[in-house]
Order: C-alpha cells, then structure tokens, then sequence
C-alpha cells in the first residue's frame, strides 16, 4: 500500500466509526427524549399514546390520599385550568408538598389517570419547577383563569 | 468595614489582572523581558489580595454579619461554625470567587514551579491565566458582587441549603474547583505555545503534570459529587446523568483525552495540534460546567441561584475565551506541523482510537445536556433526556476504548503487529473470557451486562500483570526488587490507574447487576428481608440537632440470626426554612452496603421506608480514588522532577529509559 492510499483507508475508516457512532448515538437519542406537556395538553388529548412523558404543574391542596399499603398515592395535578389526577406507588420526595409545584414521569393510563413512574424532586423550598412554572403560565395566558378549583396561586 | 476591605481587595486585585494580562504578553511578544518580569510579582500580588478579599468573606461568616446580603441569604446564626464557613461556596458569588482564589492558587504555584521555563514562556503562561481572572473578577464585581450590602441588615440568615449541610458538601467543591481551574493551566500551556509558536515534545513534557494533577483533583471532585448524591439525597442513586453531574463528567472525558494525547507529544512528538485542542476543550468545558451549574439555567437538583440578567456576561466571557481560542487556534495551529508517521496498529493508533472514543462520548453527553436547553431557549418545546439514553450510548463507546486500554500500553510504538500482540495476550484474553463466562453464575445470575462488566474489568487487569511481567523481564537491575525498582514511576501511576478503572468497572457491573432495592411501609416491629439481611424496625423517637428537629427511626440489621449492626436514619426538619430532608443510614461494607432511608409516617407509627441492598457499591469510589492515586505515582515520576531541578529541558537519560512507556 502506498503512503497515500493507507491515508485514504485510515480516514474512510475513521468516517464510518464516525458514522457508525452518530447513528448509534441519534438512534438512542431519539428513543429517549421524554417529552413535557401540561395538564392542560393531557385534558385535550395532545399527549402521545403509549410513550412516556412528564407533566408538570401544581399538586391540588387537599388532593392528596394515600392507600393501605401506606406506598400507593393518589394526587391531583393542575395548571388552574385543567386537573389531572396522578397515581404513584413509592415514596415521594421530601420537597412533594400540596399547593407546590410538581413534576412527574409515567404514562398516561387507559381511564386517563397519570401513572407516574418517577416524581420528581427539586431541592428548594420556594423554587418552582421551571416547567410547572410555565404550564401555569401558559395556563393563565390561554384566559382559563376561572377554573373551579381551591388552589391557591402561587405568589 | 471588614467586608469593604474585601471589595476593595477585589478592585485592586482586578487592577492588577490588567496589568498581568497584558504587559507580560506584549513583552514577550517584542521580548522585552523587563516587561515579562511583571509576570511573577503580578501574580503574586494577585494572589494576596485574592486571598484577602477570601478571608474577609469567610470573616463575615463566622461573625454572622447579616449585613452582608450573601451571608444573610446562605447563612444562619443557628449554623455550626463549619457550614457557615462551607456556605462561603454555597451560593453563586461565593462559588465564583472559591473559583478566582482556586485560580490564584494554582497562578502561584506556576510562578514558583517554572523556574526551567524559558521566560517568554513563564510570561504568556501567567498572562494568559491573568486574563482569565479578568474575567471572572470582572464578573463579579459588576453583577455577583459577595460583598453587597443589605441595608437595614436582617435579623437572621435565610440559612444554607440543608442539602449542603454536610461534611462532603465542605470539600467537594473545592476539590472539584482544583481539578476545574487546574485545567486552565494546561490551557495556558497551550495558549502560550500557540503564542510562541513552540509547540513541542518539551512544551508536552512540561504542561503533562499539571494537566495530570488537574485531573486527579477532578476525579476526586466527581467522585466525591457522586458519593454526596448517594447518601445525602436519600434515594440510593449514585449517578443520575443530571446536567450537573454531566457539567462536571465532560471536562472530565476531554482531561482524560488530553492527558493520553499529551503521552503521545511527549514521547513521539505527535499529536500536537489535537493536544493543544483538547486542552482548549478542557478548559472551555470547565468553564461550561462552572456557569451551567451556577448561574441556575438547568432544571437541576443543584442549580439553586437563579439569576438571568448575568446570563448575557457569561455568554459572552464564554464566547470570548471560547471563540477567542479557537481563532487562535485556526491560525497559528497549521504551523505546528504533524508529528511522526505512524501505523494504524501501534501505539499512537490505539492511543488515538481511545481519544476519539472519549470525545464521541464526550459529544453525546454534550447533546444530551445542551440539546434541552437549545429547545427550550428557541421555545421549541420542553424536553429532558433520560438517563437510559447515556447508558446505550457509554456502553457500546466505553467497551472498545476499555477493551483496547489492555493492548495498549503493550503495543511498540510507531508499528506494532496484530499477531504478535494476540500471542502475548492470549492468556489474558482467556482468563477473562473464562471468567466472564463462569463468574456471573457463581454469584447468582448469568446477564450480559454483567458477563461484559466483568470481562472489561479483568481483562484490564490480566493485561496489566503481562505488562509488568514482560517489563520486569527485560528489565535491567539483577535481583526481582532491583528490576521492580527500575520501572519508573509513571509507569506504576499507569497500570494504577487503569486498576482503577477496573475497580470502577467491578462496582458499577455489581451494583447495576445485583443491587436490590424495596420501598414498603413497616409497622413496629416488623421484619423484612433484603439481599440475605433481615431489618427490624423499631420504631422512631424524636431528636434535637443544632438546628433541626428530626425523627430517627431504628433498625436492627440480621443475617442468618445473628446481628449485624444497628441502622439510624433520620428523617429532619430543618426550622429557618421549614424544610425536609432524608438523611439515610448506611452500612458501609467492602462487599456490600445496607442502606436504610425513612419515607413518610403512615399510621400508628408505621413508616414507609426503603431498604436497599447494594453490592460492592464503594468500589465505585474506591475506583476512583486508584484513578486518582495512579495520577499521583505518575506526576511523582523522577524525570519531572530532574526537568523541575535543572535549567535546560532536555535530559537524555531519563527520557530514554521513560522512552517506552507512556503513563
């Protein structure tokens, strides 16, 4: 082999590692994007089927029950216009309080409750998750102010 | 007062930045050396005053001046001494001047360890880290300043982050903060030769320690991030693939890149120019990693400041040091010239295959932390990607790049041949294989994630025994001892810590593979059984800390009958911010943790709790500290410090027996 042609196999090679890793990595990459919609966007029906994703907004005071088993929780989630009601079976995390904001990971269920895999935590008292923050926001821009439920907005 | 002195230091320390980013540069860009003379006494000065204003921050903490808005926010009169100092980094302004004191540290140490260096050299490098701590004393005396006054002064601190008030939280930033700024030296080297135009072996040979020991302080760092996560944050996780952890994970992969590459330029002097990119890449990750997680743009268990107005300085400090490198870069790269020939099979060739390997890992985690934030700045739509994305990524990039960290260091230089390595290789390679397939079955369960987890790591290992073996036999010095003691220390530091990664390895196959996890509610006195060990739980009492109130449960820990030990997990309230934290008990063991967090309290004393078994779970840090001791060996390697004692770079003895080995 020449100098040159060496060079030429050294870099086609180098390409289809390239290639190879890029496909690998994109193939993943899409399989696992989770997705973020509002309770609002659940209520209409614009949540994909069969795929996980998060929701996120405020847990309604006074929502939350617990089973006998002392593990299964039942818990509402709204943005002030539209509630979704959550089901989660494990221990939550130290900063899940009612009338505070939440972010939770699962699937939707057949009788469209949420069933939430992972809540998640997020280390501040006063600090609200971004992405609950702006489906309240949204919520409000859209004008659904009036919905009828007891929650306190967040200050 | 003490705080205004502090400021004060700040502006002058400010000044002189100016004056050692820019007179020690243009000296020795028209050699003058009375202008390149600045360049020490510069940083020198810098330093005090650095330290200075350090002090007068740390003096505020301890005397409770809740006058001074960045004590009153991150502190509390309740605090025990040691978090109040701690809480000097908890925050924002704290963090960036922790980041400015830990650059003027490692400035000094350039100013009193590079008398070998040509002075040009010592200049730009200390002119170049000058304008860096330009930057960031810019930064924060115009929008983070730490001495700002809280007029009328509160009564009481809002207190520090409970999550931070614990003894790995005291040392794991500054740690992490080492092995960051650490890399601003190697970025200095580089941008230093760009300057100069004196990109070789010698300049490899010279910025090799610092990059090392940089690194170590950086494996240390995130290894102590990690094992804070595992048993402050109450869930038993020890990586989560958060922004954070990956902010700090990247420079990390480019570092470990930069130090195999730099083995190359100083050996063979090849490599150069993707040498000086990759410390270029370091050190802008490093930068990256510090604004990511501090200026509070992630969703993230640890951004707790948020401040948008200093995204826009940050952006562009980060354009400049960024952008401004690769200009540089682009135009005086091209005269360095390739180093050596060489063959796809050889040293260099595999050297290379394992820098291209951690930079496409590097480039996937980069995606999967930017990619978010990109969406949700362009209002796209919000997304996170989830950790079983990195996982499918690491596995199938790390395996080859480890498996080739075991041909590697027995392949010769410039050309090795495939049969012959297969023929010294072969009994590794069925040791392992043997392994692989058998062990699995003996500890419990045959998976291919373990089998593969397993393979890797004792195939590091057996590689390294033949390594040392075929070593030891060409080596001169008579008696077994006399050999051992003729291989060089960098070579130890090598086979060290690539033991460490097969520790690493061992733990994280372990604890993916077996590690038992059941969260269940437990009335008094109740017993369940986990991984062969039975908890009882015996109830919680009410206890009384410095500044919070907790309820700590107790478990009796049994196996086969007979007692283990005594597990106290609590769960507190910490009053000034009324909040809850999960402070888990953990069992330590060499083969095992029991590990025992409180959930919430049900009904009649019943509480939810999570038991977890985690097999050979310390042997991920332990991993990590072999990687770092390894680091350590190498940099203590008698031809650094024969390049340290004399004047003149070049010392044909000891490079000539260090010639076959890289570290």
């Amino acid at each position: 082999m020449t100098p040159r042609q060496k060079r030429f196999g050294l870099i086609g090679l180098g390409l289809l590692a390239l290639g190879v890793a890029s496909m690998l990595v994109l193939n993943a990459f899409q399989s696992n994007l989770v997705f973020f919609f509002t309770p609002t966007q659940v209520a209409n029906a614009e949540v994909p089927k069969g795929r996980g994703f998060r929701i996120g907004g405020m847990v309604e005071a006074g929502s939350l029950t617990r089973e006998g088993d002392g593990l299964t929780v039942h818990f509402i989630v709204t943005d002030l216009a539209k509630r979704v009601p959550v089901t989660f079976k494990g221990i939550l995390p130290d900063l899940f309080k009612e009338g505070k904001g939440v972010v939770a990971q699962g699937q939707l269920g057949p009788d469209g409750t949420f069933l939430a895999s992972e809540v998640l935590a997020k280390h501040d008292e006063n600090y609200m998750p971004p992405e609950a923050a702006a489906a309240l926001a949204k919520a409000k821009a859209a004008g659904a102010q009036s919905s009828r439920t007891l929650v306190i907005p967040p200050q | 007062m003490i705080p205004e002195i502090g400021h004060y230091a700040l502006i002058l320390a400010l000044c002189v930045s100016v004056v050692l980013g820019t007179l020690p540069i243009y000296g020795a860009a028209v050699g003058n050396s009375m202008l390149m003379s600045v360049a020490k006494p510069a940083a020198r000065g810098q330093f005090l005053l650095v330290l200075l204003a350090f002090c007068c921050l740390g003096y505020a903490f301890a005397v409770k001046d809740f006058s001074v808005l960045y004590v009153a926010s991150t502190s509390n009169s309740q605090l025990p001494i040691q978090y109040r100092l701690a809480a000097i980094w908890g925050a924002h302004e704290g963090s960036l001047l922790l980041w400015v004191f830990i650059l003027s540290i490692w400035m000094v140490a350039v100013s009193f360890l590079s008398t070998h260096l040509p002075e040009a050299m010592r200049a730009r490098i200390l002119g170049v880290m000058g304008l860096v701590s330009l930057g960031f004393l810019l930064f924060m005396l115009t929008v983070s300043n730490p001495f700002e006054r809280l007029i009328p002064a509160a009564f009481d601190g809002r207190d520090l982050n409970p999550l931070l008030q614990d003894p790995g939280m005291v040392i794991h930033p500054p740690m992490l903060y080492m092995g960051y700024v650490g890399f601003s030296v190697a970025f200095a080297f580089a941008i230093a030769a760009l300057l100069g135009g004196n990109l070789d072996a010698t300049w490899a040979r010279w910025s090799r320690p610092w990059t090392t020991v940089a690194w170590c302080f950086l494996t240390i760092g995130v290894a102590m991030g990690s094992g804070w996560a595992y048993y402050e944050l109450g869930w038993g996780g020890w990586w989560f693939w958060d922004p954070v952890e990956n902010a700090s994970f990247m420079p990390w992969l480019a570092g470990t890149a930069l130090i195999h590459s730099l083995a190359v330029t100083d050996k063979r002097g090849g490599f150069k120019a993707w040498s000086v990119l990759l410390a270029i890449m370091a050190f802008s990750l490093s930068l990256l990693g510090t604004f990511l997680v501090r200026s509070g743009v992630l969703t993230s268990v640890h951004a707790f400041a948020t401040d948008p107005k200093r995204g826009l300085f940050i952006l562009v400090f980060l354009a400049v040091v960024i952008g401004g490198s690769l200009i540089l870069y682009a135009w005086r790269a091209p005269r360095v010239g390739l180093g050596g020939g060489f063959s796809l099979v050889s040293r260099e060739g595999m050297l290379l295959t394992n820098n291209v390997l951690l930079v496409a890992a590097l480039g996937a985690v980069l995606l999967g932390t930017l990619y978010p934030l990109f969406l949700d700045a362009l209002d796209l739509g919000k997304i996170s990607v989830g950790p079983p994305y990195f996982d499918t990524v690491f596995v199938p990039l790390m395996t080859p790049a480890i498996f080739l960290m075991g041909i590697g260091p027995l392949a010769q230089w410039k050309k090795a041949t495939l049969p012959a390595l297969a023929l010294r290789l072969r009994w590794a390679f069925a040791v392992s294989a043997a392994t692989a397939l058998t062990l699995p079955w003996l500890i419990g369960q045959w998976t291919p994630l373990v089998s593969l987890g397993l393979m890797l790591a004792i195939w590091i290992v057996t590689t390294s025994v033949v390594g040392l073996r075929e070593r030891l036999a060409h080596a001169d010095g008579g008696s077994l001892m006399g050999r051992l003691a003729a291989v060089p220390r960098s070579y130890w530091g090598m086979l060290l810590a690539h033991c460490g990664v097969a520790v690493f390895i061992v733990g994280v196959t372990m604890v993916k593979g077996f590690e038992v996890e059941q969260d269940l509610r437990m009335n008094v006195g109740e017993t369940s059984t986990v991984g062969g060990y039975t908890f009882r739980f015996d109830g919680v009492r009410e206890v009384q800390g410095p500044n919070y109130t907790a309820a700590r449960g107790t478990f009796h820990v049994s196996q086969d009958g007979r007692e283990v030990t005594v597990m106290y997990p609590e769960k507190r309230r910490y009053t000034v911010q009324n909040q809850t934290m999960t402070e888990a008990a953990i069992a330590p063991g060499l083969m095992r943790d029991l590990y025992v967090s409180l959930g919430e309290p049900v009904d009649n004393g019943a509480w939810s709790v999570r038991l977890y078994h985690k097999p050979f779970i310390d042997w991920i840090w332990g991993g990590c500290l072999i990687m770092a001791l390894g680091g350590v060996l190498a940099v203590s390697d008698r031809r650094y410090r024969l390049a340290w004692r004399r004047k003149e770079a070049e010392v044909p003895a000891a490079t000539q027996m260090a010639r076959q080995t890289i570290s």
